[in-house]
């Protein structure tokens, strides 16, 4: 090689270098700033009362109690739904379907419904649930945030099954073990933490979702722990809050958004921290 | 039934009774076919040896023998494998029942993902629902069977993944042992092993014969030699030779015999 071409070939790798290192920035600067923002404007309004008042109107002191528990009773549902299905079809697809015509499609589907807008399921389950009921409900929101939550576990479980070494399966039926005695005693537990991160990634996608229950859980001033009627939920009231002209409910949209992202990044954190002990085994 | 006869002396029949018959076995992957009209005996209580270069077909002989390759679709077997003349390639056996009777030791060591107890335990549960003392003592004569009990007898709640290699295999051997199996295949136990552990493996393999059926695949010829009472020597699918282990390293009656064990090939 030529010393002008090696040189060439330096500064090349140097702009490359310096393109990829500031493409990394962009995105770690926007997150950051993202982070900021939301502590700057929402830790001030953060307060007891946030925790244990409702959602009131302007004038008098409020919280976001009705918010929080709606949200966690919608996804507390909506995981109770979609867990079982989101599991139970990762499991078919790695252990009994592999690469036969029915898995192939169920793959593909569940791809489409990965990246399905979110807007979409809630008009899905408005006619689904809404409409013929007459009314709006939690139930309804739970269902849709399970439609969004199911594919998710779906495709980790799948993932993680794989990981599974098919050694390890021969030697659980080299005792006479029946094929799902070897799925739920040694391939689950051999993959666990991975099964546990999937399961953790859809909660965080559930709990962060506005769209798919603006038009089945609505939204509700009061406290309501009963499943049939409509619900609140933290992305609800921050949308709702957020268009607000009075400062205080804004303050509280802040210290929503800003509760919300934490729960979610310390959900995400979990993940990924149980998913890297998976694969260091 | 009549190739057996033919290829194997009237001497290495006494005294001996069939524990397991392969008679005119064929063996397919999909089109591929791996076992070409196989015949052999495993004799009670004794070692049987299957060597061969890579790919002549010892570990899927293995295999068929505990039908693993039922795992896999796309594989089948013709012919007949009698386990104590009762044909196991049958569409109606039970294949757990058949894996209870014939266990399987594998290359790599595979403890599942649980305690060092429960390894053993795990097994046995699958038969017999035993009171905690009962099954205290079966785990321990298991792991005592298998000359891992002095090493382990004081973490049997730690995970069987942190054991070294060589003590995961005679884990594996214990977990086989526990549930009393009749036959026990062992598909290159030693392979991935270093030599202290390979020579406890022969040793263990030496004391489990006698009580045990056992089949051992190997690349090694030492160790077919030093562990086995027969040897078959296989080659391109093919049962070239089956014989006691003696006459085949000694006086090998084919020449493909005598240049792979000379180590002329392979």
């Amino acid at each position: 090689m030529t010393a002008a071409s090696y040189s060439r070939r330096k500064t090349r790798n140097g702009i490359w270098t310096v393109l990829a290192y500031a493409a990394t920035a962009l995105g770690v600067v926007m997150l950051g700033i993202i982070l900021v923002t939301l502590v700057w404007n929402g830790l001030g309004g953060l307060s007891l009362d946030v925790f244990t008042k409702n959602t009131a109107p302007p004038g008098v002191v409020g919280g976001l109690l009705n918010s929080i528990v709606g949200s966690l009773i919608m996804t507390g549902i909506g995981l109770g739904l979609g867990a079982p299905v989101g599991i139970l079809a990762g499991t078919y697809l790695a252990e009994y379907g592999a690469n036969s015509r029915l898995a192939s499609v169920v793959r593909f589907i569940n791809d489409i419904l990965l990246s399905a807008p979110s807007i979409i399921v809630g008009l899905f389950v408005y006619e689904l649930l809404v409409v013929p009921v007459g009314h709006f409900s939690a139930l309804a929101g739970a269902v849709a945030l399970a439609i969004l939550g199911a594919p998710i576990m779906v495709r980790t479980t799948e993932d993680m099954l794989n990981l599974v070494p098919n050694t390890l399966r021969e030697a659980a039926s080299a005792l006479g073990m029946p094929r799902s005695l070897v799925i739920r005693h040694v391939a689950y537990r051999a993959v666990m933490s991975g099964l546990v991160t999937g399961v953790l990634l859809a909660i965080a996608r559930m709990t962060g979702e506005t769209a798919p229950l603006i038009f089945t859980a609505l939204g509700n001033s009061l406290f309501a722990a009963d499943p049939r009627g409509p619900m609140s939920a933290l992305p609800l009231i921050i949308y709702e809050f957020a268009r607000s002209p009075y400062a205080e409910q804004q303050k509280l949209a802040w210290t929503g958004a800003l509760i919300l992202t934490f729960a979610v990044l310390f959900l995400s954190i979990l993940a990924r921290v149980l998913s890297a002990s998976v694969r260091q085994k | 039934m009549s190739h057996v006869e033919a290829q194997r002396p009237a001497r290495a029949q006494v005294g001996m009774t069939e524990k397991v018959q392969v008679r005119n076995l064929n063996f397919y992957y999909g089109q591929a076919h791996a076992l070409k009209d196989v015949s052999l005996n495993l004799y009670k209580g004794q070692v049987t040896a299957f060597i061969g270069p890579s790919g002549c077909g010892k570990s899927t002989l293995l295999r068929v023998l505990n039908r693993m390759y039922d795992l896999y679709p796309g594989q089948r077997a013709e012919g007949e494998v009698l386990l104590d003349g009762e044909n196991v390639l049958s569409p109606e056996l039970d294949l757990n029942l058949l894996r209870s009777r014939v266990g399987m030791v594998f290359q790599k060591p595979t403890p599942f993902p649980m305690t060092i107890y429960d390894n053993i335990a795990f097994g046995i549960r699958l038969y017999e629902r035993l009171p905690k003392l009962e099954m205290d003592a079966r785990v321990e004569q298991a792991l005592s069977r298998a000359a891992l009990w002095n090493e382990v007898k004081d973490k049997l709640n730690a995970s069987g993944l942190s054991l070294s290699g060589g003590q995961q295999q005679r884990l594996c051997i214990a977990r086989t042992v526990a549930i009393s199996p009749e036959v026990i295949l062992f598909d290159e136990p030693a392979s991935a092993l270093d030599p202290i552990s390979t020579a406890k493996i022969e040793e263990l393999i030496d004391e489990l014969s006698g009580d045990y059926t056992i089949a051992i695949v190997t690349h090694n010829m030492q160790q077919a030699a030093r562990v086995s009472q027969y040897t078959a020597f296989m080659y391109l699918g093919e049962m070239v030779e089956f014989d006691e282990t003696n006459a085949v390293f000694t006086a090998p009656r084919d020449k493909r015999t005598q240049d792979y064990v000379t180590g002329r090939f392979g």
